[in-house]
């Protein structure tokens, strides 16, 4: 017991805590309104741009990565929107040209201008974010900090709209809300989070930290308040509790996480299957 | 006074018009109800009278101290609702949302109106309940309610009986009708053309060129009119 504590004075391990508790907190908050909206894939998609982009910042040797990848995210979410907004299948054949594409032309400008001898160590890393999160700097945590208080903020402020624009778009619209303002809002958090949450989880497996939380939350609860707040706890629960494992077993860190997530989603279908 | 007036009107998407010529006026107290075959621009018209489809042409204007923003919508319902973990508090209250502005929760004010539109509607024992698990007649109920959160003046019903069995079906319209009469104007599209004629004051056929607007009663003298009910009474 006295070893498992002793991982916790470890500053790399106090900051992985911090950044993962924050990045699973914005997440399954956001991940209940994708979800409902029939958005599940942005998240995906997003995450492969944020590949792409990451890919090509490699390149041109930029030790700070963020700096490039988290405005052409936000770029592409944007995009995204404007294009899907109208018609929807359009919408979904550019979601799925633009993930596909940024992922093979991000894995090609690696392998040609690779500046490390191990690209498929690279890429894995910046796949399935095997360790990178217990490599953070003080630059990354307080980034992580500041974009996750700016996030929960405007998730909070916006709280009501975002409900109301989630359960009815055209009604919202309708009564003088700017329903296209708040999906654009919502695109923008989404590829913040998205970029946030590569250090995580890397990008291949972002939309589980999006999507589970809240599919488990709604198993069970009933009202939208009650799903995003369980949503929320089941997700910081998840994080914590699959960090702590990789620590001690020394696992990947997002598989894990996406692990315990998995594993409570099976808890919360056979809970809401006995409530029944 | 009118409340809305159309004038000279063409609706449609993309620049492709769907119906020309459409001259109408909606009074305060009028019960409007918008019929025509599927395709005729019926949803056309209840987009471009809320403001979220503008027309080709013409213009349809608010008057009488009536905005735009004040329409009570009762919208068809989406799939996207079908499943959705919400209370019927909740949806109640989003209702109130357009006159909140920026800020950022409901005022008291704004939960006793729910609350009194929830009573109103006879749902206020659902008000815990989730939206999911109830019948259709007690959704519409839910929805009806959050429209009068949005509105004191005027209600725009999109097929509001669509899916409900003929006992709920008549409760629907007498509750329609009972909101009528305590002064709430009410346009409605619809294809119960019978129940059209029984509730409403006046009738809006739509087609490619508007076939009739009119009261009700004037409507039955035409002949456009009288093809159309027995048609659709033969029909069933």
């Amino acid at each position: 017991m006295s070893e498992f504590l002793a991982y916790f004075q470890y500053p790399f391990v106090q900051r992985a805590m911090i950044v993962g508790v924050l990045i699973a907190l914005c997440s399954s908050l956001l991940g209940v309104t994708l979800v409902l909206k029939r958005f599940s894939f942005i998240g995906d998609g997003l995450s492969h741009v944020a590949f792409g982009a990451m890919a090509v910042a490699g390149v041109l040797g930029l030790t700070n990565t963020m700096v490039v990848v988290l405005p052409v995210t936000v770029l592409c979410a944007v995009l995204l929107l404007r294009v899907g907004g109208r018609a929807q299948i359009k919408g979904d054949a550019s979601l799925a040209m633009l993930s596909v594409g940024a992922l093979g032309v991000g894995y090609l400008l690696m392998n040609l201008f690779s500046s490390s001898g191990n690209v498929s160590g690279d890429v894995c890393t910046t796949l399935f974010g095997s360790t990178s999160i217990l490599t953070l700097s003080d630059f990354d945590v307080w980034l992580c900090v500041i974009l996750s208080f700016v996030v929960i903020g405007v998730f909070v402020l916006f709280y009501n709209k975002i409900f109301a624009v989630t359960f009815d778009e055209n009604f919202a619209q309708a009564t003088g809300i700017r329903a296209n303002a708040y999906n654009l809002m919502i695109a923008v958090i989404t590829a913040v989070i998205i970029v946030l949450a590569m250090n995580l989880v890397g990008s291949l497996l972002i939309s589980a930290l999006v999507i589970f939380p809240a599919l488990s939350a709604m198993r069970v609860f009933r009202s939208f308040r009650s799903v995003v707040v369980c949503s929320a706890v089941l997700s910081v629960l998840c994080a914590l509790s699959g960090l702590v494992l990789s620590v001690v077993f020394s696992t990947p860190v997002g598989s894990t996480v996406v692990a315990a997530d998995i594993i409570v989603f099976a808890v919360f279908s056979l809970l809401g299957k006995l409530k029944k | 006074m009118a409340q809305i007036i159309c004038k000279n009107a063409s609706l449609g998407y993309d620049g492709r018009a769907i119906t020309h010529g459409l001259n109408f006026e909606v009074n305060a107290g009028d019960y409007l109800c918008i019929v025509g075959e599927n395709g005729a621009g019926k949803s056309t018209l209840i987009k471009t009278i809320l403001g979220l489809n503008p027309p080709l042409g013409g213009e349809i204007k608010f008057s009488d101290g009536l905005k735009q923003n004040e329409i009570g919508y009762l919208p068809q319902q989406t799939p996207v609702q079908r499943d959705f973990p919400a209370s019927v508090k909740e949806i109640v209250l989003s209702g109130c949302l357009g006159k909140s502005g920026f800020r950022p929760f409901y005022s008291a004010e704004q939960k006793k109106a729910a609350a009194e539109n929830m009573e109103k509607m006879g749902i206020t024992e659902l008000s815990g309940c989730c939206y999911r698990e109830l019948s259709g007649g007690q959704q519409q109920r839910v929805l009806l309610a959050r429209a009068l959160c949005a509105t004191t003046k005027l209600l725009l019903l999109d097929e509001p009986v669509a899916g409900l069995d003929p006992k709920v079906t008549r409760e629907m319209y007498e509750l329609i009708a009972s909101l009528n009469r305590e002064g709430i104007t009410v346009i409605m599209v619809s294809h119960d053309i019978a129940s059209a004629v029984k509730y409403a004051s006046h009738i809006l056929h739509l087609g490619e060129v508007p076939k009739f607007f009119g009261t009700k009663e004037n409507y039955l003298k035409t002949d456009v009119g009288r093809a159309f009910v027995n048609e659709e009474a033969s029909g069933k």
